[in-house]
C-alpha cells in the first residue's frame, strides 16, 4: 500500500506519530501536487502540527496545525516528515 | 443615452478561502439582487450583484471559494482568468475584496499574499473577528495592514459593523498597484514554486505573530468537545445514521402535504383550462402537455427545497465535512470520495438535487463516477411504480407468515438500486474513469451556527435552478411526448365503435365511448407505433406493445408509468397508483390470446427494469448542465438502461425457468 520509501530512523512521518502529540514538519517529500497543495494549505518545513484523532476506519486523520484542522488520509501524512 | 460619457462600472472581485464568511459577506453587499449562473463551458458557478459604493454601483464578483490560485482545480483556474482578465465574459477586476477568517488567520492570509502578486489592488475584510475576540485573542487590525501594506477593514455581516468603512476603503485603492511585501527568492534551488509558497508562508507567520495575541490557546475547545461526540468511533456513525434518517423522515413526511396540494393544484389548473378553453388541439396541448408535463416536475419542488434546506444547514454548521471525514474510508473502498456520500444519500428522494450537491466534489473523475451512479438510488419517483406493482399482484402475501411479501420486495428494490451503484462505481474507477485514489485534503472548520439568511438564499438560488433549468427540458419533452401520442389524429369517435369489436379492450373499460376513444387514439398514435415496434424487443421480458407505450412514455419521468398505463387501460386520467380500477384493469387485462397481459413475474420485471434504467429526463437533462457535455448523459442513458434490460431479460427468463410467470 505505501509507495513511500521507509522513513530513516532520524525521519519520523506524521502517519507514525501517536495521537496528541506534537512535532515539527522538516519535510514534505515528493514533487507532485498533492505535496504542492499540502504545502499551500500551511504544511510546511517549521510548522507545528499535532494529530488529533484517526477517523473510525483508522483513515482519514485529523491534524491540527495554524490553528486549524485539516483532514487526509494517511497516504498524504506519509509524505509528512516529522521532528518531536 | 451618454453611457460612453459615464464613468465605466466598477468591477470588484470577492475572494476568500471556503467557510470563511464569504458567501455571508457577498449577500450583505449586494441584498437580494444577485444572479447566478454558470462560466460559460464549465460548470463553475458565476456569482454577482451589484454593491453601493461612494461613487456609484460597482457589480461585485463572487469568485469561488479557493484555498490558493495555483490552478490546479477548474476553480481555482477560473477565478485566476477572473484576476487576469483572461475570461473574455468578465471585465478585469478593479479591486479585489479578500475575505479573512480571523479565526483562522494564516492560512486565509495565504490567498491574500498570492493576491498580491497579480498587481490588482486588495482590501482585507476581516470576519469572524467576534469570534476570535470572544476565544480571548485580540488582533491589532492596524498593525495588519501596516505589515500587509493594504487596508484591513474587521466587518461583522450581521450587525454590518465595517461595511460602510469597506466600500470607502475600496474605493480608495482603485487604480494603485499593491506592493508585494516580501521577497521572492524563486529559482534558486530549483524548486522554486515550493520556494515561493515557503517564502509566502514565512512572511504570513511573522505578520500574523506581530499583530494578534493569544491570551488563551485553546481556541478549538468547543469544536474538540462537540468533535468528541460527532466524530467518535462508534457514536460518530450512530449519530450519522440518526441525523439522516431524521432528515429523510423529515423530507417525505413535511413534503407530502405541499406536494398533493401542488398536485392538485396543477390539475385543478388543468380542468380549469379545459372549462374555460375551446375544445381542440391547444386546449389539449395545454391541459395534458404542458400543466401535466410541467406539474409532474413541480410537484417535486418541496423536496428539493426541504433538502436543500438540510444540505445548507449541515454544510453551514461544518458538520457535512465530519460527514465525509467519518466515510471516507468505506467510500474509498468502492473507489469513491468520502464527499460522495452525501450526493449519494440525497439521491434517495431524488438524484437531480444529488447530482447537483455532486459540487463539492472536486476531483472531477469521483465527481462524474459519483454523478453516474447517483440515478441508481431508488427516488421518490419510483415509489408510484413499485407501489402499483406490489399492490396489484403483492398485497396481503407474507413470508414465514408475518413478514410482509411487499415489504420484502420494496427492500429488494432499494438493495439491488445500491449493489448496482456499488457495482458500477468499482467498474468505472476502474475503466473509463480510471485515478489514482484521489487526494484527501478537507478543512474540518469549527462547528458554527449556520447563518439563516445563506441557508435560505442558497436553498432558494438551488430551487430557481432546478425549476429555470430543469423546466425548459421538462416543458420540451411533455410536448413532444404528448404530440406522440396525440398524433397523428385517428379515427372519428363514430368510426372507432366498429374497430372496437375486434380489439382487447378490459373488462372495466367499456364505460364511455369518450375514454375508449382515447385508448383508440393512442393504439394508432405514433407512441402507439412505437410501442408495436418496440414489442419484439420487449417481449423477452414478458412486455406486450401497451407496457411498451408505457415504457416509452416513462422515459420523460418514471412516475408517468401508472398515468399512461391508466390511459391505456382507459381507467381515466385521475387513476392513481392506489386506485382500484387501475389494480383491477391491470389484473384483468387480457392480450390477443386471452391470456392474462400481467402475471407477478411481469411485475417483478417491470420493477426491476425500473430499478436499474435511466428514465428520467430531467436527470438526463442536470447531468448534462453539470458535466457540461452530451456524452455523459447518453452514456448514462445507454449503459442504464442496457444493464436494466439485461437484468430484467434474466429475472423474467430465469423466473420462466424455475417455473414462475
Amino acid at each position: 500500500m505505501k509507495k513511500h520509501k521507509v522513513p530513516t530512523s532520524s525521519h519520523l512521518s506524521l502517519t507514525d506519530l501517536p495521537i496528541g502529540q506534537e512535532a515539527r514538519v522538516t519535510a514534505v517529500v515528493g514533487n507532485s501536487g498533492i505535496t504542492r497543495r499540502l504545502m499551500e494549505m500551511g504544511v510546511v518545513p517549521g510548522v507545528e502540527v499535532r494529530v488529533i484523532k484517526a477517523a473510525p476506519f483508522g483513515d482519514p486523520i485529523e491534524v491540527r496545525l495554524r490553528g486549524y484542522s485539516l483532514a487526509m488520509r494517511r497516504n498524504e501524512a506519509d509524505a509528512i516528515e516529522v521532528s518531536i | 443615452m451618454n453611457q460612453a460619457v459615464q464613468n465605466p462600472t466598477l468591477t470588484i472581485a470577492l475572494a476568500g478561502n471556503p467557510n470563511a464568511g464569504k458567501t455571508t459577506l457577498f449577500n450583505v453587499l449586494t441584498g437580494l439582487k444577485q444572479k447566478v449562473a454558470n462560466y460559460p463551458g464549465v460548470t463553475v458557478e458565476r456569482k454577482e450583484g451589484p454593491w453601493r459604493l461612494i461613487s456609484g454601483e460597482a457589480k461585485l464578483i463572487d469568485l469561488p471559494g479557493l484555498y490558493s490560485l495555483d490552478a490546479t482545480s477548474l476553480d481555482e483556474q477560473i477565478a485566476r482568468e477572473i484576476i487576469t482578465g483572461e475570461l473574455p465574459s468578465v471585465p478585469r477586476p478593479d479591486a479585489i475584496v479578500a475575505v479573512v477568517d480571523a479565526t483562522n488567520l494564516e492560512r486565509n492570509l495565504y490567498l491574500v499574499t498570492q493576491l498580491f502578486e497579480f498587481g490588482v489592488p486588495v482590501v482585507v475584510a476581516l470576519t469572524m473577528i467576534d469570534v476570535f475576540e470572544k476565544q480571548q485573542h485580540e488582533i491589532d487590525v492596524e498593525m495588519l495592514a501596516a505589515l500587509l501594506k493594504v487596508p484591513v477593514v474587521a466587518v461583522n455581516a450581521k450587525s454590518h459593523r465595517g461595511i460602510e468603512e469597506l466600500a470607502e476603503k475600496v474605493a480608495s485603492v482603485i487604480g494603485t498597484v499593491p506592493e508585494v511585501p516580501y521577497e521572492i527568492t524563486a529559482n534558486t534551488d530549483g524548486d522554486g514554486s515550493h520556494a515561493k509558497i515557503f517564502a509566502r508562508y514565512n512572511f504570513i507567520s511573522n505578520a500574523v505573530q506581530e499583530s494578534t495575541w493569544h491570551s488563551d490557546q485553546k481556541s478549538h475547545r468547543i469544536s474538540d468537545k462537540i468533535d468528541r461526540v460527532l466524530t467518535h468511533r462508534f457514536f460518530g456513525l450512530v449519530i450519522l445514521v440518526a441525523i439522516l434518517l431524521v432528515v429523510f423522515q423529515t423530507i417525505f413526511s413535511w413534503a407530502s402535504l405541499p406536494m398533493d396540494l401542488l398536485e392538485k393544484g396543477f390539475g385543478a389548473f388543468g380542468d380549469l383550462v379545459r372549462a374555460e378553453m375551446p375544445p381542440g388541439i391547444l386546449a389539449d396541448l395545454i391541459a395534458d402537455g404542458i400543466i401535466a408535463g410541467v406539474g409532474g416536475v413541480v410537484v417535486f419542488l418541496p423536496q428539493i427545497l426541504l433538502l436543500f434546506l438540510f444540505i445548507s444547514l449541515l454544510e453551514d454548521s461544518g458538520y457535512m465535512s465530519r460527514a465525509a471525514f467519518l466515510l471516507d474510508k468505506l467510500m474509498s473502498r468502492v473507489g469513491l470520495h468520502g464527499k460522495a456520500f452525501l450526493p449519494l444519500i440525497s439521491s434517495f428522494a431524488c438524484a437531480i438535487p444529488g447530482i447537483m450537491a455532486t459540487r463539492t466534489i472536486e476531483s472531477r473523475r469521483d465527481r462524474f463516477a459519483t454523478i453516474l451512479i447517483a440515478p441508481f438510488m431508488s427516488c421518490s419517483a419510483r415509489l408510484p411504480v413499485y407501489t402499483l406493482m406490489i399492490a396489484t399482484f403483492f398485497a396481503g402475501q407474507t413470508v414465514f407468515g408475518f413478514i410482509s411479501l411487499g415489504a420484502i420486495l420494496m427492500l429488494a428494490m432499494y438493495s439491488l438500486g445500491i449493489v448496482a451503484a456499488v457495482f458500477v462505481g468499482f467498474v468505472l474507477k476502474r475503466t473509463v474513469l480510471k485515478a489514482p485514489p484521489p487526494p484527501f485534503l478537507m478543512e474540518l472548520p469549527p462547528y458554527r451556527l449556520p447563518n439563516l439568511r445563506t441557508v435560505f438564499q442558497n436553498m432558494l438560488t438551488r430551487a430557481w435552478l432546478f425549476l429555470k433549468r430543469a423546466g425548459t427540458v421538462i416543458l420540451a419533452i411533455s410536448i413532444i411526448l404528448w404530440a406522440l401520442m396525440y398524433f397523428p389524429r385517428s379515427v372519428p369517435d363514430a368510426a372507432a365503435g366498429d374497430q372496437r369489436a375486434g380489439q382487447s379492450v378490459s373488462d372495466q373499460a367499456k364505460t364511455g365511448g369518450e375514454v375508449l376513444s382515447e385508448s383508440e387514439q393512442l393504439k394508432h398514435s405514433y407512441a402507439g407505433i412505437l410501442g408495436h415496434t418496440l414489442e419484439p424487443v420487449i417481449e423477452p421480458l414478458g412486455f406486450d406493445w401497451k407496457i411498451g407505450v408505457a415504457l416509452i412514455a416513462s422515459f420523460a419521468a418514471r412516475e408517468v408509468l401508472v398515468s399512461t398505463l391508466s390511459i391505456i387501460y382507459n381507467v381515466g386520467k385521475d387513476a392513481n397508483e392506489e386506485s382500484e380500477t387501475l389494480i383491477a384493469a391491470v389484473r384483468d387485462e387480457r392480450n390477443d390470446n386471452g391470456k392474462p397481459s400481467w402475471t407477478p413475474l411481469t411485475a417483478l420485471t417491470l420493477m426491476v427494469f425500473f430499478v436499474l434504467a435511466m428514465q428520467c429526463m430531467s436527470t438526463l437533462a442536470v447531468v448534462r448542465r453539470e458535466t457540461n457535455s452530451w456524452i455523459w448523459p447518453m452514456f448514462m442513458l445507454v449503459y442504464m438502461t442496457g444493464f436494466a434490460y439485461v437484468a430484467a431479460f434474466l429475472t423474467y427468463q430465469g423466473g420462466k425457468l424455475l417455473g414462475f410467470g
